[in-house]
């Protein structure tokens, strides 16, 4: 039986691109000035994954990522630096899920890739910065977590020693697989794309990829079926309906309020207590800090 | 309705955390507005002083879990004991720190409990809510109010129909306050032995000690940098401070990284890290181009300069005319008086 890994990844708007001109003058996000990325903490769990397929021969890795058609992109990108393949978790039912309704979905996807070994994603993702999906993908799938993970010092088909990162020193810790694994940033970043895997996998497509190609594939795609990246719709999960998405989503957002980020001119101000003070209170009230 | 539950974090040293006495000081007001009884959940080994260092916070019960197995923290235990705690108790709002624990475990609790959760929230408040779509009109929620999308917006958040309603909170947001040293509740304890499970421990510590964190300035939201103007590595003490009560991190440019007041890895610049926080804090630098370069993306820059003609200042938002030493101190004192 071969070490299946599973690799959660998610592709986000790069929120760290936050410059000057992401915000418009009404004070909202310009979300076309932020690319989509893979989630740099995914990128970190992929780098553990691949790591791992170092040192056991007969691992492989699998890439599950929900979200819209286009987030393949990030299929592609993990094929490139190593990945074996990948899912695209996608349907119209999945969207406004929170993070509940989103590893609910995730959980299902994994259980029809089983049997597994390991799960491994980052932490958490820019866009929300919740860290809430692995632990709740683990509970779903009734394993143990191991979260904030640093290094993963030894592997075998049984169990796992990893080492932990957390607020204020380090944990080595033992578990029995299968198990769920969040990586952190102080993690290895991930190696970078190989030539040959690029040139491997430069056309793998999605169905639905495919059908908005121009170029004909079927040719290719018969030579070389390895090509096609599966997607799976809700019903293809199984899932329940009501469990997805706005229904499956305790929680409701009641209220968006943007941040401004205007430039204005520089302020120059003088050292004072009441200047300070001032400062401060306009730091605090915008959320700047605190 | 009922109750608010706290989950209580047990330090290495066998207190409760900071974090947990400042949410029992919070959930205690939530608790008033709200007419019900504040609950404080301890899972560990022998906590010493567990009731005089509660009680005067307004706890009503404590739920104690008292097992050698429970100490240090693993998260399989810990949720099955909250697990059938919460099953039992059936509480309306619960409250766990933003710390490593508490955010490894509520995801857990909440995913098990099918209810909802919010990360990291900022403020929590008592209001209304009305749902147009179905026509319902929900009284007495708890608003979660937490940024997201990088900062960039800050949202309120409702649970309107799964209890708990389940938010963590990051250290030093609320305000520790004692509500009464004459305050006295009860103990419950909790019988471990009967809710534990062989497959709870399933992930065993092997190892565990203290050690400084790597330094990490490219994903901090605030940065606070300092140049050869800071004067000396004394003076880079304040910045640090400073950094501290913010939760930010320190940059430096590479004067004051050549002068020995800091180590390399904290130059921001051109040969150094790159930053694009939502703050960026000057203190002493003069801004030239390589220094700039690494920064004048950042969302707001505030200069501290006793020299109007700096060059940095020309991109900065607010430029303060005065001395570090001077300076950085008023921060930290109106940071601290306005932030609660």
């Amino acid at each position: 039986m071969r070490f299946r890994i599973i690799v959660l990844a998610k592709q986000v708007p790069d929120t760290r691109n936050v410059g000057k001109d992401a915000m418009k003058a009404d004070g909202t996000v310009n979300r076309a000035a932020l690319p989509a990325i893979f989630n740099p903490e995914d990128l970190h769990a992929l780098e553990q994954a691949l790591s791992i397929k170092d040192k056991i021969p007969y691992a492989e890795v699998i890439l599950l990522t929900m979200g819209p058609f286009r987030a393949a992109e990030i299929i592609r990108e993990a094929m490139y630096r190593g990945a074996d393949r990948g899912y695209l978790i996608t349907d119209r039912k999945f969207a406004g899920s929170d993070t509940l309704a989103t590893s609910y979905a995730l959980s299902l996807a994994v259980k029809k890739l089983a049997p597994y070994h390991l799960v491994i994603s980052g932490r958490q993702a820019i866009d929300g910065d919740t860290a809430q999906v692995g632990p709740q993908t683990a509970e779903k799938l009734g394993i143990p977590q191991i979260t904030y993970a640093e290094e993963i010092l030894s592997v075998d088909a049984k169990k796992i020693i990893v080492k932990r990162r957390l607020e204020r020193g380090v944990e080595v810790v033992n578990s029995t697989l299968p198990a769920a694994i969040t990586v952190h940033s102080s993690a290895p970043v991930c190696r970078q794309r190989v030539a040959k895997l690029l040139m491997k996998y430069k056309h793998a497509r999605t169905v639905t990829e495919l059908q908005n190609e121009t170029k004909d594939y079927t040719e290719l795609y018969s030579d070389r079926p390895y090509l096609l990246i599966d997607e799976w719709t809700a019903d293809d999960l199984k899932a329940e309906t009501e469990m997805l998405g706005l229904s499956g989503s305790p929680t409701k957002v009641k209220k968006i309020e943007n941040v401004v980020f205007q430039h204005k001119d520089s302020k120059v101000m003088g050292s004072s207590d009441k200047e300070i003070d001032t400062l401060m209170q306009d730091l605090i009230k915008s959320h700047i800090v605190g | 309705m009922n109750n608010i539950f706290v989950y209580c974090e047990v330090t290495e040293e066998g207190s409760i955390a900071d974090v947990s006495l400042e949410l029992l000081s919070k959930g205690k007001k939530l608790a008033g507005d709200l007419n019900v009884k504040l609950e404080a959940i301890v899972i560990g080994s022998k906590v010493p002083n567990l009731e005089s260092t509660l009680y005067p916070f307004g706890v009503d019960v404590i739920h104690y879990a008292d097992e050698e197995r429970l100490f240090p923290y693993t998260t399989l235990p810990h949720a099955s004991i909250i697990l059938d705690l919460f099953v039992k108790e059936k509480p309306e709002i619960a409250l766990f720190g933003a710390t490593s624990i508490g955010r490894d475990i509520a995801p857990r609790v909440a995913s098990a409990l099918r209810c909802g959760l919010t990360a990291d929230c900022t403020s929590l408040e008592i209001g209304d809510h009305f749902e147009n779509k179905s026509q319902t009109e929900y009284k007495n929620l708890l608003y979660q109010i937490r940024p997201a999308f990088g900062g960039n917006i800050i949202a309120t958040i409702i649970n309107p129909e799964t209890r708990p309603q389940m938010a963590t909170v990051r250290e030093g947001v609320m305000k520790k306050e004692i509500f009464s040293n004459k305050f006295k509740g009860k103990l419950k304890k909790i019988d471990a032995k009967s809710i534990l499970k062989d497959d709870d421990f399933a992930v065993t510590i092997i190892e565990r000690h203290m050690e400084k964190s790597k330094i990490d300035i490219k994903n901090s939201q605030v940065v606070i940098s300092g140049g050869y103007g800071v004067g000396s590595k004394e003076n880079f003490n304040l910045l640090f401070e400073l950094a501290d009560i913010l939760g930010a991190q320190v940059g430096a440019s590479r004067a004051a990284v050549d002068a020995g007041f800091v180590e390399h890895e904290r130059q921001v610049g051109q040969t150094g890290v790159t930053v694009r926080p939502k703050l960026y804090i000057a203190c002493g630098i003069s801004g030239a181009v390589q220094h700039r370069a690494g920064m004048d993306q950042s969302a707001q820059i505030i200069s501290i300069n006793t020299d109007i003609g700096a060059p940095i200042n020309n991109i900065a938002d607010y430029t303060i005319i005065g001395n570090v030493a001077d300076v950085i101190p008023k921060m930290i004192k109106y940071y601290k008086k306005n932030s609660k």
